[in-house]
């Protein structure tokens, strides 16, 4: 309960921000930006952090999701029609995860990394080429949707269905082929399936965030879905710690303000962004959260617990 | 009708055939011991019974219920689901989570709910999980676990990580149990305790049990019958008398002394 009040007021707060303008157009930008690397990050981390399968094709599910929802809302500019998009735009994805992870996943590591990154590599070549993708050029004028109500609903509810998916059986199973894949099949646990399931989970939640940016930034072109952007996505999860996903959330929201504001000092931001990396993974090469979560019971004891027991008993006392 | 038949399984990894020719038959309730010496293959021949590997030929049935499967070509966890279940001779406890989570994961096959209760944690989910939660505090009794069972696996002692092995794989609910040296590293005193807990395993859960053990003491005191494997190729089987006293097997351990036992 405690969690849905937390999360209301943070709704509300930036809500009445931005409806006083306190908050500019460009900070929206940088949330909406944090939101989709949110959904990105968690996605790959049920991948990569719980399951263990080391996967460079996010982009590729990514920007299967942005392409379908802008070409339905192109056609049907309503409400239900970006729904729609959304939802094509997912299922899309999600095809497609399971279309790849069934003969890759019998792979592992270093080529199960080169096998999705073909397919993602594949996939913006496809879209460079077709014609209702409009080629090179991209597609512009894409409706805009998202807002931050939007933005908070999908960010929220995936991380919400993704931090339970992974304290379920299933969950676990996923969890138990990281730690060891045969003792995991030896004790029952159908391996290729529960990989496929995180893949397609995975998938589907990165086509969410592709359809959140075109609904958002109005353009697309195949190459902002490039080798570079499943890397960025990775190094979120990898900082955040793998397995964690409030560490995923962390990190990219950490890492979105670092950029936004080394935004005014172009020419070094790429370096300091590099260097601050670097420190992070030598400081903490587990990432910031190792595998564990924050919990809201980390805030009550933040805040003053004897004050609060004590509150607590003159409660109880009367 | 044997529980498990395994008929000329063999087994070669380049030229060496570290599983050769080998049949066996297994009774239902029998604890029937497999020894031979370092290298003698028998830690393959569960890798193949378990479907970690496919045997290049000869067949491996299981008997449930009257009922045959053949094992041959299944995935280890069909296999662990048909009612195969194993420990490993070198721990392959999921080291990183708790004691109570490798129960857990190992009650796989009992979970009944699916994806869409564990995205949403509908009403079943709880309602099952506290009973997968009781259901692996009991088994965790068996070797007085329970009150570890929030510590992660790789920081209990050696001992408790073998224990960790075996109630993980009763967990998936065996009709068969193959223990591959569960007393390796144990001292004589915890080695005694650990086989008075299998007989009581096996009457409990109405088991059948293979087991493959080094310590030839325990092997002939505990077993109905026994297996011996030399060069991948049963050169023996009987009961524990038999097989001390035949001369293939005295030749296979010359050095050792298997008459002390
Ligand atoms: N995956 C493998 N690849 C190559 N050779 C293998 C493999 N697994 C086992 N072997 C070889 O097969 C033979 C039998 O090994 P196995 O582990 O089954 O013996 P064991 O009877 O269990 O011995 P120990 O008592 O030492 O555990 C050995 O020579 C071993 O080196
Ligand atoms: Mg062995």
């Amino acid at each position: 309960m405690r969690k849905f009040i937390a999360l209301g007021l943070v709704y509300a707060i930036v809500q009445i921000l931005i409806m006083t303008n306190l908050i500019s157009g460009y900070f929206q930008a940088t949330l909406v930006t944090i939101g989709i690397n949110i959904i990105l990050a968690v996605s790959l981390n049920l991948i990569t952090g719980f399951t263990g399968q080391f996967s460079l094709g996010h982009a590729g599910f990514m920007s299967v999701g942005a392409y379908v929802c802008a070409i339905v809302t192109m056609r049907m500019p309503t409400i239900p029609g970006f729904i729609l998009g959304v939802v094509l735009g997912a299922v899309a994805a999600a095809i497609l995860g399971f279309l790849v992870g069934l003969p890759t996943l019998r792979l592992r590591g270093d080529y199960l990394a080169i096998a999705t990154l073909g397919m993602s590599e594949i996939i913006r070549i496809i879209f460079l080429n077709l014609e209702i993708t409009n080629g090179a050029a991209g597609l512009i004028g894409i409706p805009q949707f998202i807002n931050w109500t939007w933005l908070f609903i999908f960010t929220v509810g995936i991380v919400l269905l993704l931090s339970n998916f992974v304290k379920s059986a299933h969950g676990r199973a996923c969890i138990s082929i990281r730690e060891d894949e045969i003792a995991a099949e030896s004790m029952g646990v159908d391996t290729i399936r529960y990989k496929v399931i995180a893949f397609i989970i995975g998938a589907a939640c990165a086509g969410i965030a592709g359809a959140i940016y075109a609904s958002y930034f109005y353009y697309l072109e195949p190459n902002l879905f490039g080798f570079l952007k499943s890397v960025d996505v990775l190094v979120i999860v990898v900082l955040g710690g793998l397995g964690s996903l409030s560490g995923s959330m962390l990190a990219a929201i950490l890492l979105a303000l670092i950029s936004t504001y080394l935004q005014s000092f172009p020419e070094i931001r790429m370096v300091l962004y590099s260097l601050i990396l670097i420190v992070i993974m030598i400081f903490r090469p587990q990432g910031l959260m190792g595998s564990r979560e924050i919990s809201l019971s980390v805030f009550s004891k933040l805040g003053n617990n004897k004050l609060w027991d004590r509150f607590k008993s003159q409660k109880g006392g009367h | 009708m044997p529980i498990l038949s395994v008929e000329r399984v063999t087994k070669a990894f380049g030229g060496l055939a570290a599983v050769s020719n080998v049949s066996l038959d297994i009774m239902e309730g029998e604890l029937v011991g497999l020894i031979g010496p370092n290298g003698a293959g028998k830690t393959t021949l569960f890798n193949l019974l378990t479907g970690i590997y496919v045997p290049d030929s000869g067949t491996i049935n299981l008997s449930i219920d009257n009922q045959r499967i053949p094992l041959n070509g299944l995935r280890p966890h069909s296999i662990c689901q048909k009612g195969l279940a194993r420990t490993f001779q070198n721990i392959r406890l999921f080291k990183d989570l708790t004691v109570l989570e490798n129960v857990l994961i190992a009650m796989h096959q009992n979970i009944k709910y699916g994806l869409l209760t564990s995205f949403l944690h509908l009403p079943a989910y709880k309602r099952e999980e506290e009973k997968l939660l009781q259901d692996s505090i009991e088994l965790l009794r068996i070797f007085d676990l329970d009150k570890k069972k929030d510590e992660l696996a790789r920081n209990l002692p050696y001992g408790e990580q073998r224990h960790l092995e075996i109630i993980r794989a009763l967990a998936t609910n065996p009709k068969l149990l193959l223990l591959d040296e569960p007393a390796a590293g144990m001292n004589p005193a915890e080695t005694a305790n650990l086989m008075d807990i299998i007989g009581w395993i096996r009457e409990k859960f109405n088991l059948t049990i293979l087991l493959i053990e080094h310590d030839m003491t325990l092997v002939m005191n505990i077993c109905e019958r026994i297996y011996v494997l030399d060069y991948g190729m049963v050169i023996a089987s009987g009961t524990p008398d038999e097989v001390r006293t035949n001369k293939r097997v005295i030749e296979a351990y010359l050095g050792e002394d298997i008459n002390n036992a």
